[in-house]
């Protein structure tokens, strides 16, 4: 990942993803990441954005409208940026079985990474919004992790819990865990305001910030985040130790005290 | 309570003679007690080779505890308290806590588990009856310490002179009082300290993120903001106090959306200052949902609606969210209009 | 020197080491005689018996582990800033409270082993409360001439509670310090002197730079002083009135059958202790418990969701949770009855458990001593009371975690809190119905085991082509086991009028009585045990089934 990124920086970064996604999509041209936009080629951003919206008319049209304007089942995307498609579309969540239920959940992504950036290509030519963030944006390097837990604590923790279990909101949604969610996606989220959840901009959440927070993340839960002292038992907190202390701890004392108790086996018992 | 009067008939028979004692012979009474079992003996009493497995295991329990012990110190000495190390299926533990834990418990658990082997299997497993004696003092006893008391009671002649009973327990009932008195500089009074914070007019919003004044057009639709007053800074020494009162909660609504007129007029351009303390029992209420403009607070789930002022729609909370006027000032910055009109946090006897 | 001492010295002279430190012993504190009673006392056999032990020993354990954390821990609310080994939490502001309960973690060695014992053996010690309390319940083991030692395991259990509250919240940490906030408010709800209260419990206003202190005196000084007192009267009743025991063959109401403490229990209760401290360690070793550095420092404006006190405290928790939030404003003053009526409602829930064996008694009227236990079954009123109060309890336990239950299994949280709002009301009655019923089914099973037999799965095919299931006589001593309880027969207020024809006068907590004992004890609420004369009957009569 941390190579590929880097070389995304490349001068021939655009040719590389032009022919990765020309590969990918059988023959459909490719579009720009948006951070990349003004570097890029006026045809070829606008041939993504064609097939972004050739993209869209079949995938998202039904609920947003033909022009993202939004209808009775979706939000207009007037503005919303490529950030939001690229949160929205690779974490699966759109586009949406239903736009019924509590909230649209998390789900196995079936765009590929060119189609999506053809997406947000399109949503992004409706109206200015979040680009989608670079590494540097969201990478550990310059992060101040324990800035981040504080940050985390007073914007997230009240709905995502301290390290990110994830929590209850209103009327069956609920603020998803945020246990192997990639940290542009967290970055996304943290911009665009996904859902119910809230937006926090640069200009009250800074760059920097962010950065802090994501970094801070992966510190308490990430793949090699230590729990020294044993089991997380989910990070839940109370309920799950007092689950655990009623059922192993209370539970083996009482089978001890069985034993402990019971009747020696007889020598001869009919 | 009177039970003097329960008629006797309706209480079961004494026990043990509930179906006659134990010497009515069984054929009158088929339910009759027969008595303790004869005891049976275990493997370890009659096969000496049973006991001595029985005994070696208790030895071998007995010597790991002595090995884990020795475990206990190796570890304690050699293992590095900041070293993590992965255990199946437990995950990146403290290398440290995990070797003291498992072997502080293993030598204490065999130490049990051997002196309960041995009692198990090799002590006498006879069952032995012990009689049980009323707790009731016998009667003559009964009556000689009332007579005792009333003896000693005499003497003392608290009865009589009736001047000392009452003035030693008048002296008794007072002096706790100094006590009492005693715990008055626990605190100082409440006086009117709950009813203000460090909000006044013109007190500038400062981000709580980046510790800079917020602007208007900072804050967007849809988007979530903590402030704190001007001036407080988190070293403060009263910090904790005052952000307990005065941290905001600061969200931009549609000015059409808004459906409380008060809460409109208070706003600048949509953009609201809730008080981000939960007037139920005081959790720092924050789960905005920016679709309904609901809060819920993670504590006990009271849930305001921003855009109808606030007002509780679900859970135990009394009333609504406080509500700070905001403006802006000359230089374009968000500012306090004034304190917060009632008492934030937690409703209050002298709350009114 | 008298010469009666000093022959009695000369001939005890040349007894062994032992004998002779036991000798000096007992010349001035009199230890043979206490040995005599108590050496060789009978404790019966039963895994519920050592319930109780559980509780004393984690109780040690609490205050082995508790007494080691205290010398390294500082209860000071000073800010300062942390530069320990936890990466995360660098150069941030904290409590010294919490800056030292990082310190015991991480940079203690076996610190943190501690404190998880600590804690661990806290969370079992009130689950052992409740468990033994309920066994007690459950069994009758609270009727005369236990009932003193009832409300000393109660207290033990209230105060428990407290020690644990205390004790948690004393690392100052985002989650404990949103419990100490939580109570700040409970406090400030109660009509008249809570503002007052609170503003001496904090030295001002929440949070101020008292309380860690403040609770710390309370955690390890006040609330285990006490506790040390009852548990130490419970033991000395235990002793005293020798333990209870089921019937069986050859167990009286009289006598106690069991083995004798030297050396059976010595061996069995000292090794349990060892097993329970083996264990809870173990559990240490392998759970985590309370991570104060994953919550982070306490700060009034920042919480986490999923904010829970420990499992002892839930169903407060549930209880303040499902309540509306009634709130009363008259003449300039607040009545806050969101939040106080959880707050009485929790202390009625606990008292009524407390008080049930003196109501029972009075019902009852019976002022004898009862060392025989009860099975549930036999006492199908009291057993169906007690599941009804647990149900109300675990209602409440599964309100406090609503949040939880709620996102584990993909519920609104709003329905969870609603179905804990009815269940309160809806869940003990249905639990109370049931109960008693299972408890008269079991009666009669009972009954008829006695009276026919057991069943033995064997099917027979008479002569004339019926087929019946053999059923086998049962054994003496089953016999005995199945009819030993005792039955009461409801309290009868006698005729309205009395041999003049003048009204008599029933006061009227005697007809209270009356129904409550017919509730008790009328046709519907035992099944009459079978009788000397219906089995010789059914015995006789037919012959064997």
């Amino acid at each position: 990942m941390k190579k590929l990124s880097a070389r995304r920086r490349h001068p021939l970064a655009a040719l590389v993803v032009l022919l990765l996604a020309l590969a990918c999509t059988g023959g459909l041209y490719a579009a720009f990441a948006p951070a990349e936009k003004a570097q890029a080629d006026d045809t070829a951003q606008s041939l993504a954005i064609d097939e972004g919206k050739k993209l869209y008319t079949v995938g998202c049209a039904s609920c947003h409208g033909t022009g993202g304007q939004g209808g009775s089942d979706g939000p207009s995307l007037v503005g919303v940026g490529a950030a939001a498609v690229d949160f929205q579309v690779s974490t699966g969540r759109m586009p949406a079985a239903t736009s019924q239920g509590a909230q649209v959940p998390k789900k196995k992504n079936i765009y590929t990474q060119a189609q999506i950036d053809q997406l947000a290509a399109y949503i992004a030519s409706l109206g200015a919004g979040p680009a989608v963030p670079t590494k540097e944006q969201y990478g550990p390097e310059g992060a101040d992790i324990a800035k981040g837990g504080e940050l985390f604590r007073t914007n997230c923790a009240q709905c995502h819990n301290f390290t990110g279990k994830g929590g209850a909101l209103t009327k069956g949604k609920f603020a998803p865990s945020l246990t192997d969610v990639e940290p542009k996606h967290i970055y996304e989220a943290m911009q665009t305001g996904p859902q119910n959840m809230p937006s926090f901009p640069d200009t009250t959440l800074s760059e920097q910030n962010k950065k802090d927070i994501i970094a801070y993340l992966n510190a308490v839960n990430g793949d090699e985040t230590e729990n020294p002292g044993g089991l997380e038992l989910g990070g839940l907190g109370p309920v799950s130790e007092g689950l655990f202390g009623w059922i192993f701890g209370l539970g083996t004392l009482i089978a001890v005290a069985v034993w402990v108790a019971a009747r020696t086996a007889k020598a001869k018992k009919s | 309570m009177s039970s003097q009067d329960i008629p006797e008939e309706n209480l079961p028979a004494q026990q043990g003679h509930a179906h006659g004692a134990v010497d009515v012979a069984d054929e009158k009474n088929p339910f009759a007690d027969p008595g303790l079992p004869p005891h049976e003996h275990r493997i370890q009493d009659i096969d000496e080779q049973a006991a001595r497995r029985s005994e070696r295991a208790v030895a071998l329990l007995f010597t790991v505890s002595m090995l884990a012990t020795v475990g206990f110190i190796v570890s304690y000495v050699t293992v590095p308290h900041d070293r993590s190390i992965y255990v199946f299926p437990i995950g990146h533990v403290s290398a440290l806590n995990f070797a003291l834990g498992v072997t502080l418990g293993l030598a204490l658990f065999c130490i049990g588990a051997g002196a309960v082997h041995w009692a198990r299997t090799l002590m006498s497993d006879v069952e032995i009856a012990d009689e049980r004696h009323p707790i009731e003092a016998s009667p003559e006893l009964r009556a000689k310490v009332h007579e005792d008391f009333r003896q000693g009671a005499k003497e003392s002649a608290i009865g009589r002179r009736k001047l000392i009973r009452n003035t030693m327990l008048g002296a008794l009932t007072l002096v706790p009082l100094s006590g009492l008195m005693l715990l008055r500089d626990l605190g100082p009074l409440p006086g009117t300290s709950l009813r203000h914070t460090l909000w006044s007019k013109g007190k500038l919003l400062v981000n709580m993120n980046t510790n800079e004044p917020l602007r208007p057009e900072d804050v967007a639709v849809g988007s979530l903001t903590f402030a704190k007053p001007e001036g407080l800074e988190e070293h403060d020494e009263d910090f904790q106090k005052e952000i307990a009162k005065a941290a905001l909660m600061i969200v931009r609504l549609q000015p059409d959306n808004i459906k409380d007129k008060r809460e409109l007029e208070w706003s600048h351009e949509g953009i609201v200052a809730y008080s981000k303390i939960c007037t139920h029992v005081g959790c720092p209420i924050s789960l905005y949902e920016q679709q309904t403009h609901h809060v819920l607070c993670p504590c006990h789930q009271s849930t305001f609606d921003l855009s109808d002022g606030a007002r509780v729609i679900f859970g135990p909370a009394g009333h609504a969210l406080p509500q700070l006027r905001i403006g802006v000032n000359d230089e374009g910055y968000l500012e306090a209009l004034g304190d917060f009109e009632e008492p934030v946090g937690p409703a209050f006897w002298e709350r009114g | 020197m008298s010469t009666t001492a000093s022959n009695t010295s000369r001939s005890r002279g040349k007894a062994p080491g032992g004998e002779r430190v036991a000798d000096w012993a007992d010349g001035r504190l009199g230890i043979y005689t206490l040995a005599k009673s108590n050496m060789r006392k009978i404790f019966p056999d039963h895994w519920s018996f050592m319930l109780g032990e559980v509780c004393l020993y984690s109780f040690i354990i609490i205050i082995l582990t508790g007494v080691y954390l205290t010398l390294f821990f500082h209860p000071s609310m000073n800010e300062v800033e942390y530069h320990g080994s936890y990466v995360p939490l660098q150069g941030q502001l904290m409590s010294e409270a919490f800056n030292s309960t990082l310190h015991i973690s991480f940079d203690v060695r076996g610190g943190l082993l501690i404190r998880q014992i600590h804690h661990w053996a806290a969370v079992v010690f009130i689950a052992g409360m409740f468990v033994h309390m309920m066994r007690v319940f459950f069994t009758g083991a609270f009727r005369k001439p236990r009932e003193v030692n009832w409300l000393f395991g109660f207290l033990l259990f209230v105060l428990g509670m407290f020690t644990g509250f205390t004790g948690y919240s004393l690392p100052d940490d985002l989650l404990s310090g949103t419990g100490v906030r939580f109570m700040e408010g409970a406090i400030l709800s109660v009509p008249i002197v809570g503002t007052y209260i609170s503003f001496f419990l904090f030295g001002g206003e929440f949070p101020g730079g008292d309380f860690v202190a403040r609770f710390y005196s309370i955690h390890i000084l006040l609330l285990p002083g006490i506790m040390l007192g009852l548990v130490v009267g419970h033991l000395i009743l235990v002793f005293y009135h020798k333990h209870t025991q089921f019937a069986g063959p050859g167990k009286t109401n009289n006598n106690v059958v069991g083995m004798p403490l030297l050396p059976v229990y010595m061996a069995k209760a000292g090794g349990f202790f060892f097993l329970v401290f083996g264990v809870i360690a173990f559990v240490a070793a392998i759970a985590q418990i309370n991570p104060i550095w994953a919550i982070g420092p306490y700060r009034p404006d920042q919480v986490s969701t999923g904010a829970q006190p420990d499992w002892y405290m839930g169903m407060a928790e549930g209880l303040i949770r499902a309540m509306p939030g009634w709130e009363i404003n008259l003449w300039g003053h607040t009545l806050v009855l969101g939040v106080f009526i959880p707050l009485v409602l929790f202390g009625v829930i606990l008292v009524a458990i407390a008080a049930y064996p003196f109501i029972e008694a009075w019902v009852t009227g019976d002022k004898r001593e009862h060392h025989i236990l009860d099975r549930p079954r036999n006492a199908p009123t009291r057993t169906a009371f007690g599941v009804a109060w647990l149900t109300v309890y675990f209602v409440m336990l599964i309100g406090g975690g609503n949040d939880i239950f709620a996102t584990h299994f993909h519920l609104s949280i709003n329905a969870v809190t609603w179905f804990v709002r009815i269940s309160y009301f809806v869940g003990p009655v249905i639990a109370f119905i049931v109960t008693k019923r299972i408890c008269l089914g079991l009666q009669r099973r009972d009954k008829d085991k006695v009276l026919h037999g057991r069943e033995t799965g064997t099917i027979k095919r008479l002569p004339h082509g019926e087929f019946i299931e053999v059923h086998e006589p049962l054994s003496q001593e089953q016999l005995h086991t199945l009819t030993a309880h005792d039955q009461y027969k409801p309290l009868e207020l006698g005729p309205a009028v009395d041999e003049n024809g003048v009204e008599r006068k029933v006061r009227a907590t005697q007809k209270v009585r009356a129904k409550l004992s017919e509730a008790y004890f009328g046709e519907e609420s035992q099944i009459t045990k079978p009788s000397v004369e219906e089995y010789k009957e059914i015995t006789s009569g037919h012959g064997h089934h």
